[in-house]
């Protein structure tokens, strides 16, 4: 994901010389070379994200090492405070809080997406089945609740969970139908458990799962099952000997743009979820802006995303790997 | 081999029941007369009528456009250069960190995005004086940080489809490099550009996360006051409200995607007839 930082500062500045542009000019680039042009498209963006993006992240990664002091800004580095405070990282290790945190957000988000994977799949394999037409409309619908607003949507299950909405006494009856007696619940609860935030996660993250599955299976090739059906495999071994393991990108690619936001969930846990087992995002949130623990929260956030960085870089590298191996076959 | 599986049609039909049965129940309720969000109390449109009357409501939905307007724009010009500099120029250097920096922020999550541009606007207030307060200028720029690279994400892809010979070609014809931006590579590329544009402006319409980070006293985003009131429960005025909003985007996109459709087609029509009038 994001370069080592050291070879940050020297290089958004050299790439806007002409020196720089030079020898890749030569190099036969293209149509920009002259007139400084291309130096205008590369160094906006680049500085642009170097001062937002990377300049805050490294802040971040600085912030993790300092004292929390009782000044404003609420840090400090050097003087009477250690150069590299260690406190914090000891603390992710030792205290429960951040342990369990890390855990349940590890749990909900791995159930979260296990449910997608297991919802998306039939449903990725079922587009690529209905006549084209009818596809493109359904592919519509797989996509317009992304457009809709991310937060309505979760707002949208809070009506649906709550102890007296209709949903919630349909599952209370069939719930009191199905167990004896002594069993039976005036309520589903629902609201404010791990539950609630696994449900609204599979809902709003399900279209992430479907459309990179469904582009997976789209580029199948249909004659290979016809083969197989004709030499007599039964569709169940079909689909285990030639779709799924054809698919394997799909479910990669699917998988971790459900669980990455899904672990660093802010939103859906503060809403249905249950306060007192935060998810690690909650807890960022909480340390840094009700706690003022600038330091502390910067430490939790470094260790989120290297629980996320390895995922994504294994992720990258097998896919090019793969891409690699379909280019080299005949 | 279109074998209809009954299996895998059950699950595609309770998958779009799940997708639309809590929206849709939302819809239903903010018609309800009762003050009681989830237990039906008569037809009403009183909720409507006092959203349109609720300035607070007003002044978000006004400051959110501006914003998203302005930051979408800006994030669509920088995301373009980026998409183009990435696809066309093969070397420069930086490159790795360059390419590094335009996915990063697609899986930081929002609540480090968040706090991490937090603690810059607070210390580069501390260090040069600005930004003196948080609000419109913060927000704005935090989003065109974020959306940028969408943008990126969508032009990059159609470049690398686009055929850069054509570009090669009206070079060798004498275009200055300009003129090839303005006649050749803007043009074809425009659908991914216009894309682009709507998937930074939706985004930015729809940031609660690093917006409540950035924001300053007085400036309340639509969705952060959508935040505030959410996070005290259902009330049937924030469901006339999601209503609107879903009814709204949902139409822009049901009509954008009927659209696009029908330029498909009539681009594959175009082909078939220059085919058959070139054998």
């Amino acid at each position: 994901m994001t370069p080592p930082p050291s070879a940050s500062p020297a290089s958004p500045a050299t790439a806007t010389t002409p020196a720089a542009a030079r020898p890749a000019a030569a190099a036969g680039a293209g149509w920009f070379d002259r007139r400084g042009w291309r130096d205008v498209i590369i160094a906006a963006p680049y500085l642009w994200l170097v001062v937002f993006f990377l300049v805050p992240f490294l802040i971040v990664i600085a912030m993790s090492f300092a004292t929390r002091t009782p000044t404003a800004p609420p840090f400090g580095f050097g003087g009477e405070n250690p150069i590299l405070n260690l406190q914090g990282y000891r603390r992710l290790f030792t205290d429960d809080l951040y342990i369990r945190a890390f855990l349940t957000s590890l749990l909900n988000a791995a159930v979260a997406t296990l449910l997608c994977l297991l919802v998306g799949y039939p449903m990725a394999l079922a587009l690529t089945r209905v006549s084209p037409s009818r596809r493109n409309i359904l592919l519509m619908l797989v996509v317009l609740p992304f457009w809709t607003s991310f937060l309505l949507r979760v707002y949208a299950w809070m009506g649906l969970m709550g102890t007296n909405s209709w949903f919630n006494r349909l599952l209370t009856d069939i719930w009191n139908f199905l167990v004896p007696a002594d069993m039976a619940l005036r309520y589903v609860p629902m609201m404010n458990t791990n539950f609630a935030v696994v449900l609204v996660m599979v809902y709003t993250y399900l279209p992430f799962m479907i459309l990179p599955l469904y582009a997976s299976l789209e580029r199948l090739d249909p004659t290979l099952d016809e083969a197989a059906m004709d030499l007599g495999s039964r569709p169940a071994q079909v689909f285990r000997d030639i779709t799924l393991p054809q698919s394997v990108p799909g479910i990669i690619a699917g998988g971790l743009l459900v669980f990455i936001p899904a672990a660093g969930e802010l939103v859906i846990p503060t809403l249905v979820g249950n306060a007192g087992q935060p998810m690690i995002g909650r807890v960022i949130a909480d340390e840094f802006a009700s706690a003022r623990d600038w330091p502390m929260a910067s430490t939790v956030a470094v260790a989120l995303l290297f629980l996320m960085v390895f995922p994504m870089m294994a992720y990258t590298h097998f896919q090019a790997r793969s891409e690699e191996r379909r280019k080299d076959a005949p | 081999m279109r074998r209809r599986s009954t299996f895998l049609f059950t699950v595609m039909a309770f998958g779009f029941a799940f997708f639309y049965v809590p929206i849709l129940s939302m819809i239903f309720f903010s018609f309800n007369a009762s003050r009681l969000a989830t237990v039906w109390g008569g037809f009403s449109t009183k909720w409507y009528a006092a959203l349109f009357r609720n300035q607070q409501v007003l002044d978000a939905l006004v400051l959110s456009l501006k914003i998203a307007l302005l930051s979408a724009t800006c994030a669509t010009i920088l995301g373009t250069m980026a998409g183009i500099a990435l696809a066309r120029f093969r070397r420069f250097r930086g490159r790795v960190l360059f390419s590094g920096l335009v996915t990063a922020p697609l899986i930081m999550p929002e609540v480090i995005t968040g706090i991490s541009t937090l603690m810059f606007f607070i210390l580069l207030a501390d260090w040069v004086g600005w930004p003196g307060s948080r609000g419109f200028t913060t927000i704005t720029l935090a989003h065109i940080t974020f959306s940028m690279v969408f943008v990126t994400t969508v032009v990059h892809a159609r470049m690398l489809q686009a055929d850069a010979a054509i570009e090669e070609a009206a070079m060798d014809l004498g275009s200055r490099p300009w003129q090839v931006l303005k006649d050749i590579t803007l043009p074809v590329i425009s659908p991914a550009i216009l894309s682009g544009w709507l998937l930074a402006f939706t985004i930015s319409l729809d940031d609660v996360v690093i917006t409540s980070f950035v924001t300053g006293p007085g400036n309340t985003t639509l969705p952060l006051l959508i935040w505030s009131k959410v996070k005290l429960g259902v009330t049937p005025d924030i469901n006339a409200l999601a209503t609107l909003i879903v009814l709204t985007v949902g139409a822009g996109v049901l009509i954008a995607g009927i659209l696009l459709q029908r330029a498909e087609r009539r681009r594959e029509r175009d082909m078939q007839l220059a085919y058959r009038a070139n054998q």
